[in-house]
């Protein structure tokens, strides 16, 4: 599309002569990211997300009954008072407590840290994966191209959630608890950031295969290669950072479908098991209780949406504003 | 094209082959199966001993993966653990047809598909219809007039359609059309199974109880599909023969259903042709919720005990559906579209 202004004849273009420096690509980018309104209402939506999940710790802290005394932290999150279970929202327990009569509130807060976690560790590995798999598909092509790619198309024609079933069935709670940033996380944590990982990098790989099969035959990969660079050199330094644009993009909406994908899992009761909270576990048999407390899966599965309505935002943003050839929102 | 489809076919075996070695090595971590069987009265040790010896259970992996693919029926194989093999193998593999029997149930694979794919096809089916005609007519608008206020508001809720959880949906959906209408003395839609006892297995009854578990599962799907339809109705809008036709006087009604959307419907059509195989699957956690009884509650029954012939039916039935699904939905395009040549 025509841009109005650059049709026009510039009529005061020697009192005002070019006075900017030109504009590198990744001002550029940045420049055309907050020109786009859904993306920057996106970011607005994680900042406010984020800080729920990491200041909304010093809200957590109250009376736990079994106990007998005041409890803060995660310890409040885990503070199971029978006598109080199932109890509607109050001024107590501003989102309820749950079937065995913990705060849902304090829950959401340290659930919503590990579902983070989750989404971002699952997205890393997701993009390791497939970055790896199609930069060596193409990079190397022949036999190589052909074991990788009709690997990466029999994963694809598995449908994603039976695999991540069957991955978690697999895998099962045999990892032992671990010690990450001062809380105890369940074994769990990691078996469901590995599985849904290593179910989700196949449309990547095919993305960074596709970029690399075209970038290997540019001038200067055959300049590095003539300058005695290894394949692994070129790969790692002069390939992968050229997709960086598909990489990013697909990284932060991976971190979407990795928090959806924790709650698929858990809803079906095969995610994070014990005390450790995720705003997928938390749901784990609340639609047994859907008439009677709905608030048990209506604050987790609002926080969710939110989440990843916001990365969506953003994703769709970055896609914009890492486009070279766009001309949008400029 | 007769070439090309056998081609592709013969592609189609190995990938098969790969599929299926992956699955089973996955189920081998899946735990004992005989284990959970008999769960109120424990097997004795030696039942355990027998009845893995019968199911082929004892075998190593390799074994077993090679029994499920071609059978063992031209061996003798030892039943009663003397170490010397004198019972007929029975089992012919699933490349003579064979899918095996349920660990669990031991009715045949097939059977036992056979008698869930139906309810899964009607739900999956009558959602995929609402789907296309959603996104195509919610597209269709939109690209009609771009950046209206129409627009931006369905480009809204369409982000907020593919963020949401499909559980979350389903259970707001009951919350409101169930619970709270009920609670308003308003007609109030069921929730769970196919049919109520006491009224019986009418149809009117079944697409009463269809009706939260479609739109759960459309609502979604439209959500990112009309946004396709959208673009790709937008790239043909702009093209030189959507403007001379217009030029030349031809009605703007007659311009869009005849001249553009045809050509836009092109890639939707490839959308459509490769999601109609995963139909068969069924929808696991929206079978759940609604206690709908079709595949992926068959799949979700069967993984808790680690029923490998069952998960195994499933995913292999699914896997040669995309398969085929895929060369079909090549052929296809190529037929509507001349500009497309399958060499």
């Amino acid at each position: 599309m025509a841009d109005p202004v650059s049709t026009t004849l510039p009529t005061d273009a020697v009192a005002q002569p070019v006075s900017s420096a030109p504009l590198s690509p990744l001002r550029l980018a940045v420049r055309r990211f907050r020109k786009h309104r859904m993306a920057m209402f996106g970011l607005g939506l994680l900042i406010l997300l984020l800080l729920y999940i990491s200041l909304g710790v010093l809200l957590s802290r109250g009376y736990c009954a079994p106990l007998k005394q005041e409890v803060s932290g995660e310890a409040w999150a885990n503070c199971n008072d029978t006598g109080l279970k199932l109890q509607p929202p109050s001024a107590g327990h501003i989102f309820g407590t749950d079937v065995i009569g913990r705060d849902i509130l304090a829950r959401t807060i340290y659930g919503g840290q590990i579902s983070v976690l989750i989404g971002i560790s699952a997205a890393f590995v997701e993009v390791l994966l497939g970055a790896f798999i199609g930069a060596l598909a193409a990079y190397y092509g022949g036999w190589v191209d052909n074991i990788l790619m009709r690997f990466t198309e029999a994963m694809l024609t598995i449908p994603s959630l039976f695999l991540l079933i069957i991955g978690s069935h697999f895998f099962g709670n045999r990892l032992p608890a671990f010690n990450f940033l001062g809380r105890e996380l369940a074994g769990g944590v990691v078996v469901i950031i590995l599985i849904i990982g290593a179910t989700s990098w196949m449309y990547l790989a095919r993305i960074v295969r596709a970029n690399v099969l075209s970038l290997r035959e540019r001038d200067y990969v055959s300049a590095a290669r003539a300058l005695g660079a290894s394949d692994s050199r070129i790969i790692f330094l002069h390939l992968l950072p050229n997709t960086i644009a598909p990489l990013i993009v697909s990284a932060t909406l991976g971190v979407a479908n990795a928090i959806l994908s924790e709650a698929y899992v858990s809803f079906l009761g095969l995610g994070v098991q014990g005390a450790t909270a995720t705003w997928g576990n938390m749901l784990d048999g609340a639609y047994q209780y859907l008439e009677t407390a709905p608030w048990l899966w209506f604050f987790p599965g609002t926080l969710i949406l939110l989440t990843v309505l916001g990365i969506n935002f953003v994703g769709d943003g970055l896609r914009d504003a890492l486009d070279p050839y766009s001309t949008k929102h400029l | 094209m007769t070439t090309y489809i056998l081609r592709r076919l013969a592609q189609a075996i190995p990938q098969l082959f790969i599929i299926s070695i992956i699955l089973f090595t996955l189920m081998q971590g899946f735990g004992d199966p005989v284990a959970t069987l008999g769960a109120r009265t424990p097997p004795k040790a030696e039942d355990k001993e027998r009845l893995r010896r019968m199911l082929g259970l004892d075998q190593p992996a390799y074994v077993q993966y090679l029994t499920w693919l071609v059978g063992n029926d031209w061996q003798k194989i030892d039943m009663d653990g003397d170490g010397i093999p004198e019972t007929n193998g029975r089992r012919k593999g699933i490349l003579r047809g064979d899918w095996s029997n349920s660990l669990v149930t031991r009715r045949p694979v097939l059977e036992m598909i056979g008698d869930r794919l139906p309810n899964t096809l009607i739900l999956m089916g009558a959602a995929e219809i609402v789907i296309i005609i959603f996104s195509l007519a919610l597209g269709l608008y939109s690209a009609l007039r771009p950046y209206s206020l129409f627009d931006n508001l369905v480009t809204g809720l369409s982000f907020i359609g593919y963020s949401m959880p499909v559980f979350w949906l389903a259970l707001m959906l009951m919350y409101i059309f169930a619970v709270n209408f009920r609670a308003w003395g308003l007609p109030y839609l069921p929730t769970v199974g196919m049919f109520d006892p006491e009224a019986g297995k009418t149809p009117a009854e079944l697409i009463r109880h269809m009706i939260l578990p479609v739109a759960t599962l459309s609502i979604i799907s439209i959500a990112g599909y009309s946004r396709f339809v959208r673009s790709s109705m937008l790239e043909v809008l702009s093209q030189d023969y959507v403007r001379t036709a217009r030029a030349k006087g031809v009605r703007t009604v007659y311009v869009v259903l005849r001249h553009a959307l045809p050509n836009a419907a092109l890639p939707f059509i490839t959308l459509i042709g490769l999601d109609i195989p995963f139909l068969l699957a069924g929808a696991i956690v929206t079978e759940r919720i609604f206690a709908w009884p079709g595949m992926g509650r068959l799949f979700l029954d069967h993984t808790s005990r680690a029923d490998f012939p069952v998960l195994m039916g499933i995913l292999m039935l699914v896997s040669i559906a995309v398969v085929i699904f895929q060369i079909i939905t090549d052929v296809v395009y190529s037929l509507v579209d001349p500009r497309i040549r399958l060499e």
